[in-house]
């Protein structure tokens, strides 16, 4: 617990004193390593997608065309419907894979062997790529003889076509990336109960309060810092998550299950349209960028850092 | 009782977690004949290993297996180079400009390089390095996450112990050497877990980057095969070579659980 350091730089304690340019030549060589591919695909492509953004390049032709495919692209239908899925996908995931992270943490909170065991259980779709996570479940989607309809057909209940039909893929979508990321917040609410005082919850229990005016009053607005921290990762990763898109649907049905990341991939490396990925490359950058300022602003002040 | 309400149901909802895998790991053993007709899907009448040897068979694996090999343990033995001189530099020097690299670090975060797959992939093609392992590799060779993670490990080494060794005569790296990087192990252990398990699943910049059997990665090698089976029939195949690339992971999940564990937590909390 480093408190009155600047959480940025870390200044403030600990520091060896400047001696001038001889040190400052120092401490750039020891960057230099890093910077150099920072600069190379971190910034340098950051620059120029923006850059790239401005050109219209299609049959080995480039022409300066200016914000011309910024506004072609508010009245591209799959766009708007790929912005759509990712912002239903985050609304479908998010809270309820946090909800459900916070329930299990606090069941399997103890030392138990068996809550060992079930934790591992919960945690390990986190280990698996998301690639090998789409084969598993394109079997279990399958129409019919799939591992969900067979379970379906036990209670006489008829499956639908889970990945081929433009209502229900997105939802297919949706508990499946809950499975994998559940455990993963499960993981942060762990940590964040093992830090919360005691104390608290003796005077609690001492008052008669019920468990779940504990968790409403107590638990939860404790563990506000922490779920404030997950929310920034789940919305973050639900505009990275797209290999499943791959083996599953490649974005459709009629692009009902597309996302951004794979709209920029189908754009640059099937239809080869140079300046159209650069725009949505740009459009990723900015949503992200946003997400994580605000999570800077916020957070510096909640999280020790 | 309330507790017993609970338990069931997380029991429960941890057997329907598990599923996934019992049921992959079944199907892998399954002969292609029994696959659909069975009908219970967790069990078999006779448990075969012709799958393994068919997918074995049909791909690369062995080279995908290697070229997985070279770019996870590519990445992070620079990775271990770049993030313990940078973490140093943050941790214990003061310098002019640091507020702004520390912040043009954090860019890295924000952006990680697994979203640039069309900027990076034109600058691999004026490097010339497309279908090449190291293509694979570059963008990953600087971590934002991991000089700060180190960073903050650093800082907690008592600054005395470099002065007294200083004061001894020691040079930078042989204080680096001796003194931060033993006192930093476990955060190097951790750093280690999330950057393997992180690269050996990593896809879409290994996809688009890559096209040739010599610098595939497993991930890539194993959903091309993937996807030359249409039916249902292949799933035998199919999960085996699914067990085949996650089969590592899991076993290193299962030994270094709590380790693995931990450096989720810490890279949360910090």
């Amino acid at each position: 617990m480093e408190k009155k350091v600047n959480w940025l730089t870390g200044t403030g304690r600990g520091s060896l004193p400047p001696t001038r340019w001889k040190k400052n030549a120092f401490a750039y060589s020891l960057l230099l390593p890093s910077m150099i591919f920072l600069i190379l695909f971190t910034y340098y492509p950051t620059l120029k997608s923006i850059y790239l953004s401005f050109f219209n390049s299609t049959m080995g032709q480039t022409e300066f065309v200016g914000l011309q495919q910024y506004k072609q692209l508010l009245e591209d239908d799959i766009f708007l419907k790929v912005m759509k899925n990712n912002l239903l996908l985050a609304i479908g995931t998010v809270p309820t894979s946090i909800f459900l992270a916070i329930y299990l943490a606090i069941w399997l909170n103890g030392k138990l062997k068996a809550n060992a065991f079930l934790r591992a259980a919960f945690f390990y779709p986190t280990v698996i790529p998301m690639i090998a996570i789409a084969n598993i479940w394109l079997f279990i989607y399958t129409p019919s003889y799939g591992l969900l309809d067979q379970f379906l057909e036990v209670f006489g209940v008829k499956g639908v076509n889970w990945l081929g039909d433009p209502s229900w893929v997105m939802y297919s979508m949706i508990f499946m990336l809950i499975w994998k990321e559940a455990g993963f917040f499960m993981i942060f609410y762990l940590a964040g109960l093992q830090n919360l005082p005691q104390d608290v919850y003796e005077a609690a229990r001492i008052e008669g309060a019920k468990p779940f005016q504990i968790f409403r009053h107590i638990t939860f607005p404790l563990l506000m810092p922490t779920t404030m921290f997950v929310l920034i990762i789940a919305v973050t990763n639900s505009f990275k998550l797209v290999d499943h898109l791959y083996i599953m649907t490649k974005g459709g049905p009629d692009n009902a299950s597309n996302l951004l990341l794979y709209y920029i991939y189908e754009t640059a490396f099937s239809f080869w349209d140079m300046g159209k990925a650069s725009v949505l490359t740009v459009v990723l950058l900015v949503i992200l960028l946003a997400i994580s300022i605000f999570n800077y602003a916020y957070l510096d002040k909640r999280i020790h850092y | 009782m309330y507790r017993i309400v609970n338990y069931s149901v997380v029991t429960l909802l941890g057997i329907a977690f598990l599923i996934p895998l019992i049921w992959t790991i079944f199907t892998s053993f399954t002969p292609t004949s029994e696959v659909t007709s069975s009908s219970n899907p967790f069990w078999i009448d006779n448990p075969t290993v012709s799958n393994y040897i068919e997918a074995w068979n049909t791909a690369p694996f062995i080279q995908y297996y290697y070229n997985t090999f070279i770019i996870v343990f590519g990445i992070l033995a620079v990775q271990l180079f770049t993030i313990t001189l940078a973490a140093y530099a943050f941790a214990r020097l003061d310098f002019w400009g640091k507020n702004v690299i520390f912040i043009l670090f954090l860019t890295q975060l924000m952006i990680p390089p697994d979203i640039l797959i069309f900027p990076n992939y034109t600058i691999m093609k004026e490097l010339g390095l497309v279908d090449s392992k190291l293509a694979v590799m570059l963008p990953y060779w600087a971590s934002a996450f991991g000089a700060f993670l180190l960073r903050q490990t650093f800082k907690q080494v008592p600054i005395d112990l470099e002065e007294a060794a200083k004061i001894d005569g020691c040079s930078w790296w042989k204080i680096l050497w001796h003194v931060y990087i033993p006192a930093a192990k476990p955060t190097y252990v951790a750093f280690a877990l999330i950057s393997i398990s992180t690269h050996w699943s990593n896809f879409m910049w290994p996809l688009v980057v890559t096209n040739t059997v010599g610098s595939r990665p497993l991930t890539v090698g194993m959903a091309i095969f993937a996807q030359s089976f249409e039916t249902g029939a292949q799933w035998g195949t199919v999960t085996a070579a699914t067990i085949m690339v996650i089969f590592p992971l899991l076993l290193a999940f299962f030994v270094f659980q709590r380790q693995f564990v931990e450096s989720f937590m810490h890279s949360g909390i910090k």
